[in-house]
């Protein structure tokens, strides 16, 4: 929880890993795909304030007491949500597996929520396994990285059928949120990797489902936005949002939000830290202090009120989990999305 | 390390310095060497290139990587007294691929082999669209800001909008893709059908033209913040390789 001017915030970190991308855990062989990987999350760090860098050292490899510290003692978190990401071509054990971030949830009850993930190059294994997983740690969401390397192959679509097999046990399985990372390949490798048409496709199809699109599709967020305007179950993911430009380029990202606000709206946007590549409590304070720029170039954007900052903080998200919320933190009527007309008839975009 | 070159040599680079320059990062829609990708550029008395090319991080899509890599080789390599070039990606996951793939001319298919089934053309012509929405609102914005109504925007050409260097610029990507870019041809059209947009949609039209350039610029803003700590030398090395 956060308080700021008498204001309490309910904060849900929707994007937290406890990844292991140390020399030990590398492939070998493939020891520059490993160090390739944390070197560009590294980077992506130095985005944010100087005084939260950390050295390469800790930043590949930290302890459990650190996160803990850094999400909950000092970050503002109430609730944080896994989103593995294995990438077992390169690191050994995975670079941040379902297992791993289990092991934390189960030692801090009520901290956590363990999302698992799939890869439908996995057959029937990997549907089983997908099942295996959810009875285990009850999970309701999965974290898609389309851009993981298997063998020769450099990535798979949402559009596959085989994609859509693992959608139907989701919905099965009540696994209803769906977070989509996009990254810089794909099969085939001629075709954009960060397109998100994908997502609008399973979207369509699966509208049970919750698609939350991580990094707002970042650096596609013009087709995110025009593809989650229309459709009702499509989500913004805020982390690297608010990592990568909240510091670095506060004009750029108030441009963003301002756009997300007018095509997304405040009800379908979700708070990520995207912890360890950023340490949540700078995010969260300077988001909360944040205000849409007053000069005439801004004039046509939204501003946001501490309503829109409850919701993305934590409200939000707290919905598509079912994570219960003090009374005191929420709104006195809650909003949804529900009953929300799109902005733009999809006949006219 | 300039003193050292011949007057020939001095020349061949400072030209290959100006054809590099009109080489752009196609998902950007700016030149590489003002994004800093250009490392190195050296041209020999004998016409011999070499130029070093690097990427804001190891996974930069390999897809935009091969198209600058391809590009920078024919400027250079069409550069007059140029009689051999040779083009190299730095530190990037494909580099065997796409160094290797550029100097046997081979295409991206050839290159990837087995990883693609087409060329890089509609990849291209898909960001070239997206560069004529961010440049129309470059070319529109101020002047709605000095109180242009939607009904003037529509009923304007582009001859007849004020001349700038934005105007250009859309005017040269509209060309690119073989869209209307006359005088004569109105400033508001679809990227991909050329069709004039009316005063009715124009609205929308504009709406999007604005998102696009937040979120081309967005991205550009991030390539240029990873680059810079991927290489802190960064502006040094260029001033001193363009012997500024």
């Amino acid at each position: 929880m956060y308080e700021k001017d008498g204001e309490k915030y309910f904060v849900v970190d929707g994007h937290a890993h406890f990844w292991d991308a140390s020399p030990e855990n590398w492939v070998p062989g493939q020891e520059q795909y490993a160090k390739g990987w944390i070197e560009c999350f590294h980077a992506y760090q130095s985005l944010g304030p100087p005084a939260t860098h950390w050295p390469m050292e800790q930043f590949q490899k930290y302890s459990e007491d650190m996160m803990m510290r850094h999400l909950f003692d000092e970050g503002h978190v109430d609730v944080a949500i896994f989103q593995p990401t294995y990438l077992k071509q390169w690191y050994r054990n995975g670079f941040n597996t379902t297992e791993a971030n289990a092991a934390l949830a189960e030692k801090y009850p009520g901290k956590f929520i363990v999302n698992t993930r799939w890869d439908p190059r996995d057959g029937d294994e990997g549907l089983q396994e997908l099942a295996d997983n959810v009875a285990r740690w009850g999970c309701k969401g999965v974290k898609l990285y389309t851009a993981e390397w298997r063998g020769d192959s450099r990535g798979w679509s949402l559009k596959s059928p085989e994609a859509a097999r693992y959608l139907e046990k989701c919905q099965e399985l009540g696994v209803k949120n769906i977070h989509v990372h996009k990254g810089p390949t794909i099969w085939p490798l001629d075709k954009d990797a960060f397109d998100v048409a994908d997502v609008d496709f399973a979207a369509t199809n699966f509208p049970e489902l919750n698609f939350i699109v991580e990094h707002v599709g970042l650096p596609r967020i013009d087709d995110f936005c025009y593809m989650a305007t229309q459709e009702p179950n499509v989500y913004a993911g805020l982390s690297v949002v608010v990592g990568a430009l909240m510091h670095a380029r506060p004009r750029f990202f108030a441009r963003v939000m301002g756009e997300l606000m007018f095509w997304v709206g405040e009800d379908k946007m979700v708070f990520g830290a995207d912890y360890a590549i950023w340490e949540p409590r700078w995010q969260v304070e300077g988001f909360v202090d944040w205000n849409m720029p007053t000069d005439d170039q801004f004039s046509d954007y939204a501003q946001l009120t501490t309503q829109a900052k409850k919701k993305m903080l934590g409200l939000n998200a707290a919905r598509l989990y079912d994570i219960k919320v003090p009374a005191e933190l929420d709104l006195p009527v809650p909003a949804g999305p529900e009953g929300a007309e799109p902005l733009v008839a999809p006949s006219s975009i | 390390m300039s003193s050292t070159l011949t007057d020939q040599a001095a020349r061949l680079t400072a030209a290959a310095w100006s054809a590099l320059h009109q080489v752009r990062d196609p998902e950007l829609d700016e030149a590489v060497t003002d994004l800093g990708f250009v490392a190195g550029c050296r041209v020999s008395d004998s016409g011999e290139a070499v130029v070093r090319l690097r990427l804001p991080t190891y996974f930069c899509a390999p897809n935009f990587a091969f198209l600058m890599v391809a590009d920078a080789f024919d400027a250079v390599a069409a550069v007059f007294g140029v009689h051999r070039t040779e083009v190299v990606l730095e530190d990037h996951f494909a580099s065997n691929e796409i160094n290797g793939g550029i100097a046997a001319r081979a295409g991206f298919v050839q290159s990837f082999d087995g990883q693609a089934v087409a060329e890089l053309d509609e990849l291209r012509a898909d960001f070239l669209r997206k560069a004529v929405m961010a440049g129309t609102d470059r070319v529109c914005r101020p002047l709605l800001a000095a109180g242009a109504t939607a009904d003037e925007l529509a009923g304007l050409t582009l001859g007849a909008t004020p001349a700038s260097a934005d105007r250009e610029r859309l005017r040269s990507r509209r060309a690119e893709l073989g869209l209307p870019a006359g005088d004569g041809d109105p400033l508001l059209v679809d990227p991909a059908t050329g069709a004039a947009i009316g005063a009715h949609a124009l609205p929308l039209h504009l709406r999007r033209a604005r998102t696009t350039r937040v979120s081309v610029d967005a991205n550009a803003g991030v390539c240029r913040g990873l680059l810079r700590e991927r290489y802190p030398n960064l502006r040094s090395t260029e001033s001193e390789e363009k012997g500024r």
